[in-house]
């Protein structure tokens, strides 16, 4: 269970973040929704330790932790960036073994091993070999969230999961969301689009631009 | 001629060794501190950014010719002295680093931040994420600006000449002073063409190899 308390975040003196309190329930599907500008993506990093918050703190079921500072712990958060931000020299293996292989230290067939039993299950077998530039946008995206699951995150967090794809495709993002919630994962998916939240939310917090 | 090309060739090969082992050391040592310098230049420590850009505008401001002759025949009146060969390899890694070294800073500052940042969330260190993600597709991007300063430097290296360097050029012009033909320096135009041919294909061959993926 992850928790925020109090949580502001500034940009030179410009308040975007206001004292945001908000609970991630464990195996729990949140939605943070709004318009566009008010502070979701910032909201989505600060959790997953790329911003440093202004004040405010986390808590991981009940204990201090800062996502910020703590790189060298356990995986706790994973991400899935709008657009996915796969790595264009490596195959879609290596993308996602890599740092399995760096950071778990895992031997090379474990981390394989691991890498194709997730792919099977999104739909990506056989495109270990492929380059990012080859695959489709929804490829791309499901490859995003393998090599997030490979570190075994507490946490999945997805920033505007639908909008780099075509319309047709919301269904797809849906079931994939809601499968990995069947097999326990925690997420937190941030969208403006409120059908799409709805359809897959426990929980939905919704973030208010700040007029000033 | 045959002949005489035969009896002049030791010389001119014995000559382009010289040439080819100052293009080699340099490229061995210069692209490394170049990318490193490179590094320097993207770094947000100010000062040190500032020595380095000082450095890099030293060096490209002013001609590879008077550096090589600054290396050999001045700095021994202040009590450093260099063999020829060491000082020409001086000026060349100290020349072609900064060449390399804003080349790179220019690849450098084409990663963006996202590449960066999402090899944070899988907690890759940061020399990890340079061996591993930035660097590949660093050298993928300025391939074809490095391959210019390469090809530059196999004909740059001709001016050690000045230096009294026994390289190709020099046998070559030896040679047709002694002989009185053209011959030597023709075929020194050859030996250089040939060179570059070779270096191009290996480009090629290498632009090649970073091809398979985008
Ligand atoms: N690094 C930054 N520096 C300054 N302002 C920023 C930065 N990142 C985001 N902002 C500002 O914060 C506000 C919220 O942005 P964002 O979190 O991207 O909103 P959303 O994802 O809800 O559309 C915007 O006004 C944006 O300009
Ligand atoms: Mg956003």
């Amino acid at each position: 269970m992850l928790t925020l308390k109090d949580i502001s975040k500034q940009f030179d003196n410009r308040l975007i973040l206001d004292n945001i309190n908000l609970t991630v329930k464990d195996g729990e599907i949140l939605c943070i929704v709004g318009p566009s500008g008010a502070g979701k993506t910032t909201l989505l990093r600060s959790i997953s330790g790329l911003e440093r918050v202004t004040s405010g703190k986390f808590l991981l079921d009940g204990q201090a932790f800062d996502p910020y500072e703590n790189r060298e712990n356990d995986s706790v958060i994973g991400v899935v960036f709008q657009d996915f931000q796969l790595f264009p020299n490596l195959t879609v293996m290596e993308n996602i073994t890599l740092a399995p292989r760096l950071v778990l230290k895992k031997t090379n067939e474990e981390a394989e091993q691991e890498a194709r039993e997730k792919m099977a299950q999104l739909n990506l077998a056989g495109k270990e070999s492929l380059f990012p530039y080859q695959l489709s946008g929804g490829q791309k995206q499901r490859v995003a969230i393998v090599r997030a699951l490979a570190m075994n995150p507490k946490i999945l967090c997805y920033d505007e999961p639908t909008s780099a794809l075509d319309p047709d495709l919301r269904q797809e993002v849906e079931s994939i969301i809601v499968g990995l919630k069947q097999q326990g994962m925690t997420q937190i998916v941030v969208t403006h689009d409120m059908t799409f939240a709805e359809n897959i939310a426990d929980d939905i917090f919704q973030v208010s631009p700040r007029n000033e | 001629m045959l002949n005489y090309i035969m009896e002049i060739l030791p010389s001119l090969l014995s000559g382009a060794g010289m040439t080819l082992q100052i293009f080699f050391w340099t490229i061995i040592l210069s692209i490394p501190l170049g990318v490193i310098l490179g590094l320097g230049l993207t770094s947000k420590f100010k000062p040190l950014t500032a020595l380095i850009k000082f450095y890099v505008w030293l060096m490209r401001g002013t001609p590879l010719l008077l550096q090589l002759i600054f290396v050999f025949y001045g700095l021994p009146v202040i009590g450093i002295v260099f063999d020829r060969y060491d000082a020409a390899l001086f000026a060349f890694v100290l020349n072609y680093t900064a060449y390399f070294a804003e080349i790179f800073r220019g690849g450098l500052q084409s990663i963006l931040k996202g590449q960066y940042e999402s090899a944070k969330v899988l907690r890759l260190t940061y020399w990890q994420t340079l061996r591993k993600i930035v660097i590949p597709q660093v050298f993928k991007i300025v391939i074809p600006s490095v391959g210019n300063e390469v090809i530059n430097l196999i004909k740059d290296s001709s001016l050690v000449y000045v230096i009294g360097i026994g390289d190709l050029l020099r046998a070559g012009n030896v040679a047709t002073a002694r002989d009185v033909t053209l011959i030597p320096l023709v075929l020194v135009g050859v030996i250089y063409l040939l060179l570059t041919a070779v270096v191009t294909y290996i480009l090629g061959k290498v632009e090649a190899r970073y091809s398979t993926w985008r």
